[in-house]
């Protein structure tokens, strides 16, 4: 299945809403020597999920689990965005045509240009109208 | 009455008691045959402490009816209790059980100063609660007039004790201090634009320290109630002396005991209140802990009655909790937390609070692993499950905080799972 090298690894912890939280999981990911690419903070009320794309996802998920946080690894996918107006647009609109549903996203700016990243309900109907659509997917290679 | 008539009044209705238990209620023979007592063993008021207990739980095995003693015929009122720990307890009433009950209010309400020409507006719930129909009756036989608001329509309460001239109020005291506030904003002083002067107050544990609060701010006397549904509903009060809660000693015969060994403790010392009701009919308690921490005074009042008085009371020897005047048992919220799967239902903690008048109580919970998602969406679905779970099961509403697992603290011996931050 060609889509498989486009599912990203995203780790994604629970955090109570409290002082010094994300403190600790970035001090423990900096120790286990883990870089976080991609990351994003989404809240609620008394809590919030800490969602993060880093290099090495496995040794993440460890070191948090052993430390006593909640945490969980979620297939995303990430998409070069023209940087111009109507790039988001763009992407926003194959999905949307689709009938793919965009649960949660974040956007930050890669190497070589902005970055989509996107966890949808269907990931690999996602994939393929992406790249049907003449869409970049960035490959999992170039983060994990 | 003199204690010592007092004390043979209470013998005589004692034996009584147990002679008609003994023999017609399938119960209490059991339990004084496993205890190896006949009534004829009983030969002083002393001798009480060799009668069985009788506990909660009986009540509650025995649903809804199965421990009554009077038949359907002679039966002419039923009330229940919220039922927070399971089943609800059914307590029935013959005419003379009710007649009791009211004429036990009625020397109360004396007690407390009040009669022919006061206006009492009954702010207990009525229906299957006890307060709202117990002091209702009570209040009408001392000759007062009633007004039977009920709870809740705070503005609407407060305008008919305006106009109907009420002098006294039968309610909560976090609900006489929500009266309070909201006569504030409506721009009424209970002080100075009411004829209100004094409150009977109950249903829930409060200090003195709210007394002192309460007088003050309402210009008012505010007296202690005391009754449980077992014993019929609330049935004593404190008098003007306000030292203590009168125990009407040809009604009931309070024990204290230490509630670990079940040994009989003397007046003065704290221990569990273990009440003997000398005239039920319909369901008779005989040596019924209540499980209200307390502590027993037998020395004459200074308003010169003789029936001995119990002291505020401070604490359960349960781990019962008051919330909103609904009992909540922690361990209520482990069994309901123990059905819920995307719960550690055994890490758990309660954090109860009072915003002004209002109780409000938090349970914090651990997601189980398995039940993480980071859908934001999908961890609020599972708090509002977790709080509608609760709110089914203990009647009363619980914000819910979801924590990691292993979040909450883990205890080896008794579990402390209550944070009861309330100031009353």
């Amino acid at each position: 299945m060609a889509e498989k090298k486009y599912l990203i690894k995203q780790v994604s912890i629970f955090s109570e809403n409290k002082p010094g939280r994300l403190a600790a999981i970035a001090h423990a990911l900096e120790e286990a020597g883990v870089n976080i690419l991609a990351f994003s903070i989404a809240e609620a009320n008394g809590f919030g999920v800490v969602r993060a794309l880093v290099n090495k996802p496995d040794l993440a998920h460890k070191t948090l689990t052993d430390l006593g946080f909640m945490v969980s690894f979620t297939d995303v996918i990430a998409v070069a965005m023209r940087d111009e107006p109507g790039g988001l647009f763009e992407i926003a609109r194959i999905l949307g045509e689709a009938g793919i549903n965009i649960e949660y996203s974040y956007a930050y700016s890669g190497k070589d240009g902005a970055v989509l990243i996107l966890r949808v309900d269907q990931v690999e109907e996602g994939v393929e109208k992406i790249l049907a659509a003449g869409g970049a997917l960035l490959d999992v290679s170039l983060f994990q | 009455m003199p204690v010592e008539e007092l004390k043979r009044l209470q013998y005589r209705l004692l034996k009584t008691l147990v002679y008609r238990l003994y023999s017609f209620s399938d119960f209490y023979h059991a339990r004084m045959r496993e205890a190896n007592v006949h009534p004829d063993d009983i030969r002083t008021l002393d001798d009480v402490t060799r009668l069985p207990f009788m506990y909660k739980h009986d009540l509650r095995d025995n649903y809804p009816d199965h421990l009554f003693t009077a038949t359907q015929d002679e039966l002419v009122r039923y009330h229940v209790s919220s039922g927070t720990t399971g089943k609800p307890t059914v307590v029935g009433y013959t005419a003379n059980d009710l007649e009791n009950w009211t004429a036990s209010l009625a020397r109360s309400l004396t007690a407390c100063g009040l009669g022919r020409g006061d206006v009492m507006q009954v702010s207990y719930g009525y229906g299957l609660f006890t307060g709202g129909l117990g002091m209702h009756y009570g209040a009408e036989r001392i000759g007062a007039t009633v007004l039977p608001s009920s709870t809740g329509n705070t503005e609407r309460q407060i305008e008919l004790m305006q106009d109907l001239h009420v002098t006294a109020i039968a309610c909560t005291p976090s609900y006489l201090v929500h009266i309070g506030e909201t006569a504030e904003r409506m721009g009424v002083s209970i002080k100075d634009d009411t004829d209100l002067r004094i409150g009977v107050l109950g249903a829930e544990p409060w200090s003195e320290a709210m007394r002192t609060m309460l007088q003050d701010s309402l210009g008012i006397r505010v007296y202690d109630i005391y009754g449980t549904s077992e014993l019929s509903g609330p049935m004593f009060t404190e008098c003007t002396e306000q030292n203590g809660i009168h125990i009407w000693g040809d009604l009931a015969y309070p024990e204290i005991i230490d509630p670990e060994t079940g040994e009989s403790l003397p007046a003065g010392e704290k221990g569990e209140l273990v009440m003997t009701v000398l005239k039920k009919e319909a369901l008779p308690m005989i040596r019924y802990r209540v499980g209200d921490v307390t502590v027993l005074d037998d020395e004459p009042c200074a308003c010169g009655r003789t029936a001995p008085r119990i002291m505020r009371i401070q604490g359960r020897v349960d781990d019962m909790l008051i919330v909103r005047g609904i009992n909540v048992f922690p361990s209520q919220v482990e069994h309901t937390l123990m059905e819920i799967p995307e719960v550690v239902g055994s890490a758990f903690q309660i954090v109860v609070d009072r915003k002004g008048a209002l109780d409000s109580m938090l349970v914090r919970v651990e997601m189980s692993p398995e039940a993480f998602s980071d859908k934001i969406t999908d961890l609020m679905q599972m708090k509002a499950k977790v709080a509608h779970t609760l709110k089914s099961s203990l009647n009363v509403a619980a914000q819910v905080e979801l924590m990691a697992p292993g979040a909450l603290p883990r205890f080896e011996g008794k579990a402390q799972r209550v944070i009861d931050r309330r100031v009353y």
